[in-house]
């Protein structure tokens, strides 16, 4: 079929409605969403570029953007791997409990970020399972690194996950079966066949993941002890500046937060479109 | 379409490292939360998750998520729609935005919610005259969870729009169906198990949520008071019992809502799936 | 690499010679003390480096006052607790037994090196006319207070408001519960914390009267500007004792026991008596107390064991759940 019949048959709605539903989508969109985040910004360079300067290179804020930086690192990989097997396994084999699974897989997007925090206390507190004996042995989980990183991990489980599944349920498993069939190792097979076809997926649920790790506040404010400079991640800095009456450094601090996941979500585009050409 | 294990490698390692990881990771520290609960007995669960102030902020929190997440249900479609459909200029500025919600911390979201509806705020200015009142009552909580629960509908129905077939949609307008009639017969029953998808991330979500929500809600016993205030409440007591009682309560809440819409979509699937074939 | 390993050595070294490694120590605090420990870290410091040649770095963290004392019961690694109210100090000593019970009778004062009290902040002008507790209560007034379930603050504000219900009544609990019945329904919004309440009085600008810790409302004059505000001083409010306490067992494993102390003692020296008189806390010491006179004005002050049995008791009767605070909500 041509391309000129099929873009006119596709686009059938009439132009008044077309209009209509583009501008009702851009309306919604600024009101849920840009509104509040021109709300943030706005505030932030409130009292000049300056402050907002100061604010995002004061030690405090340079020791939570590191700590911040640590704990996705460690994170996003985890759930990559996490991710890749999970999709694999449900995407590709029929079995007993699939549903279940998958379920299971979402419940971090149905826990409240409250609980998500205290069951992490509740394992490795002082007063938990495991409290006397890493008291004992002078490990350290929660108000600690370690604790920040279970609680980020288990807030974002989902997001590869999530991706992955539908994307290769709807590919479905032709390639790779003639990929094995043809003799092809399972490396092989997954880095020549499998990888090509989930990159534009994976990388969007890593992009996600970055995202939500860097953001995460609530499981992360019950673990961490809010000690400054120590165990302060972005989300918990801001809040400290926000109780301190310090609205423009507060704001500062979130925008630059907001600015990562803009330019990454962007970034993530170009690419996808740059290699959408160079395959033209 | 979907094999047994058979030819494709990889089952049982990928199946076992998924197990593994989940129970570590999830499962055998949620436990803790069920366990804790088990201390105090049936009675003392039952008369805490019973209590007219617990009974109230369930409402509040269920109320305020069903709305929200059918809001965001009808926002996500038409800007999925737009986005999927239609070119205009700034498209992918505006695809990039839809997944703002997942990136700001939930306390910023809050905070910038509050300061647009409060009665001095930008936009509350102009709604008190008009006596909306948004910011401390229940619509302000439904706003922030449609703040939150947005980017779930908008980012399960997208793929979907973007697979689906043009050929049936084709042969239906050209077998003279009217374009009102193609939406309604051929494209939304295809968008409808990914709208349930997304609606159902959106509410589970929204019943857990915390950081945003505690800003705007106003936090009055009874009215605006929401299910994870009560456990922090309970905390506050040194009750750990009591906030894991509540907190299970609405676990098992979302399970078997996340739980259900994966197996009506799991229907859905093999029931096409054999359809086709 | 040559040069950090020397370094080492030499620290190492020098440590071993003069016994001078670094200390630290960690101060679990409540949220509004971030300004004064900010300063008196500071000065600790140097006192305790030109006394004993030892550098010291306190380590801060703020919080909501019982979520602090949670988190030292589940194991955050305080050498010193610096909280709200005596009762989170209790848990800490009841649940974890990380402190002896008697802790409080270690320090002079209640182990309460400072103390505040809560007062009205009012939009500049007073436009309507708040000057005593009954004020507050009148109809048309809209009160501005956290959520006492989550906010040390907020019980010291309604522990407050019942004193003068049960002083102005003979001691009847009956009017004494009417009085803050009646308040409570002069309250919009709760704020699940003290700082969260003045920003929405003073940047939201909701609300007639914020009942606030008298240290926090002359911060607010400084954050948002005296010619916004001015703070009101009821003829009579409540003693609040927010008290500190060494950790004993963690500060032993830690080998900071000597520098805890020290730390606490030199909150009642004059320094640390001018930098929490500073700070807008009331001092215990009468030289200071003196000497910042016009800064605190008088009023009667009731405290919490006379008047209420003491926090135990307090926090049964009226916060507890299904205790007097949920009643007045339940019964709306």
């Amino acid at each position: 079929m041509s391309a000129t019949s099929r873009r006119r048959i596709l686009r059938t709605e009439p132009t008044w409605l077309r209009r209509g539903l583009i501008g009702l989508a851009l309306l919604l969109t600024f009101l849920f969403i840009v509104l509040p985040l021109a709300a943030v910004f706005i505030q932030a360079f409130d009292k000049g570029w300056a402050v907002w300067q100061a604010a995002v290179t004061e030690e405090n804020a340079r020791s939570a953007i590191l700590l911040s930086l640590l704990v996705t690192g460690i994170t996003v990989p985890l759930n990559v791997v996490f991710g890749l097997a999970a999709a694999w396994t449900i995407a590709r084999f029929q079995f007993k409990g699939r549903n279940v699974l998958l379920t299971l897989i979402d419940i971090p997007f149905g826990v409240s970020p409250v609980v998500s925090g205290l069951i992490f206390v509740l394992v490795f507190g002082a007063q938990g399972w495991l409290g006397p004996w890493l008291g004992d042995h002078d490990i350290q989980i929660i108000f600690a690194v370690p604790g920040i990183v279970l609680a980020t991990v288990f807030v974002t489980f989902p997001f590869v996950a999530r991706e992955l599944i539908p994307l290769m349920q709807s590919q479905g498993s032709d390639e790779e079966e003639a990929a094995i069939v043809l003799g092809a190792t399972a490396w092989q097979m997954f880095r020549r066949v499998t990888l090509p076809n989930i990159k534009w997926g994976l990388l969007y649920g890593v992009v996600l993941c970055t995202a939500r790790s860097l953001g995460e506040f609530g499981a992360v404010s019950v673990v961490s002890g809010h000690i400054r400079g120590l165990t302060n991640t972005i989300p918990l800095h801001v809040e400290i500046l926000y109780n301190e009456y310090n609205y423009t450094a507060a704001f500062a601090v979130a925008s630059l937060l907001s600015v990562v996941a803009v330019v990454t979500l962007l970034l993530k585009k170009v690419l996808e479109w740059k290699t959408r050409e160079a395959r033209v | 379409m979907f094999k047994r294990p058979g030819v494709l490698p990889g089952f049982w390692p990928a199946y076992s490292y998924s197990v593994l990881y989940l129970s570590l990771i999830v499962l055998i520290p949620l436990s803790a939360v069920f366990l804790k609960a088990a201390t105090a007995g049936w009675p003392k669960i039952w008369q805490t998750i019973s209590s007219p102030r617990v009974v109230a902020a369930y409402e509040v929190s269920f109320g305020a998520s069903l709305a929200a997440a059918i809001a965001s249900v009808v926002i996500g479609f038409v800007i999925a729609w737009a986005l999927e459909r239609y070119e205009f200029p700034g498209k992918s500025f505006v695809d990039a935005l839809v997944d703002i919600p997942f990136a700001l911390p939930t306390a910023v979201a809050g905070i910038s919610l509050t300061s647009l509806y409060a009665p001095n705020g930008w936009l509350g200015r102009y709604l008190t005259p008009l006596g909306i009142k948004v910011a401390f009552t229940p619509l302000g909580i439904t706003i922030a969870l449609i703040f939150i629960g947005l980017p779930f509908v908008v980012r399960s129905v997208q793929p979907v729009m973007e697979d689906a077939d043009h050929e049936v949609e084709e042969a239906a307008s050209s077998l003279g169906a009217s374009r009102w009639q193609v939406f309604r017969r051929v494209l939304f029953p295809a968008f409808r198990p990914a709208l349930l998808t997304g609606f159902a991330l959106a509410f589970a979500r929204g019943l857990g949520e915390y950081g945003s929500v505690v800003f705007i809600s106003g936090n009055l016993p009874m009215k605006t008071e929401i299910a994870p205030l009560l456990i922090i409440a309970k905390l506050e007591q040194y009750d750990y019992a009591g906030a894991a009682a509540i907190a299970v309560a609405m676990l098992v809440a979302s399970f078997f809502l996340l739980f259900l819409i994966n197996f009506i979509q799991g229907r859905s699937r093999r029931f096409m799936e054999t359809k086709l074939s | 690499m040559r040069l950090t390993v020397s370094v080492i050595l030499a620290a190492a070294f020098s440590s071993v010679l003069f016994g001078a490694t670094p200390v630290k120590l960690l101060n679990v605090s409540y949220d509004p003390t971030r300004e004064l420990y900010q300063d008196f870290n500071a000065a600790f410091a140097k006192y305790w480096k030109a006394k004993t040649g030892v550098d010291v770095t306190v380590n801060q963290s703020h919080g909501g006052s019982g979520a602090q004392s949670r988190s030292v019961i589940d194991g955050l690694q305080a050498d010193v607790v610096t909280l709200g109210l005596a009762y989170d100090i209790d848990a800490i000593a009841e649940k974890a037994k990380i402190l002896p019970a008697n802790w409080q009778t270690r320090l002079p004062n209640n182990s309460t090196p400072y103390t505040s009290t809560i007062v009205f902040l009012v939009r500049k002008g007073n436009p309507k006319h708040i000057k005593e507790w009954a004020d507050v209560v009148r109809d048309g007034v809209a009160v501005i207070t956290p959520n006492p379930k989550t906010s040390g603050g907020a019980r010291w504000s309604y522990l407050a408001a019942w004193g003068f219900g049960l002083r102005h009544n003979n001691n009847d609990d009956a009017k004494a519960r009417a009085f803050v019945t009646k308040l409570y329904k002069n309250v919009p919004m709760l704020d699940s914390g003290a700082r969260g309440s003045t920003t929405t009085f003073a940047q939201r600008g909701i609300g007639d009267v914020l009942l606030s810790w008298e240290n926090e409302a002359h911060l607010a004059l400084k954050e948002f500007g005296a010619d916004k505000f001015e703070i009101v001083y009821p003829s009579e409010s409540i003693l609040a004792e927010p008290p500190v306490a060494l950790v004993d067992k963690i500060a032993a494993k830690h080998g900071t026991t000597e520098v805890a102390k020290a730390y606490l003692n030199y909150l009642y020296s004059d320094e640390g008596q001018e930098i929490a008189a500073r700070n807008f806390y009331r001092p215990r010491n009468e030289k200071m107390a003196a000497k910042y006179a016009g800064q605190f004005p008088k009023l009667t002050l009731f405290n919490i064991d006379q008047t209420f049995g003491g926090w135990q008791k307090a926090q049964a009767k009226h916060f507890a759940d299904g205790g007097v605070f949920d009643q007045i909500y339940g019964a709306k």
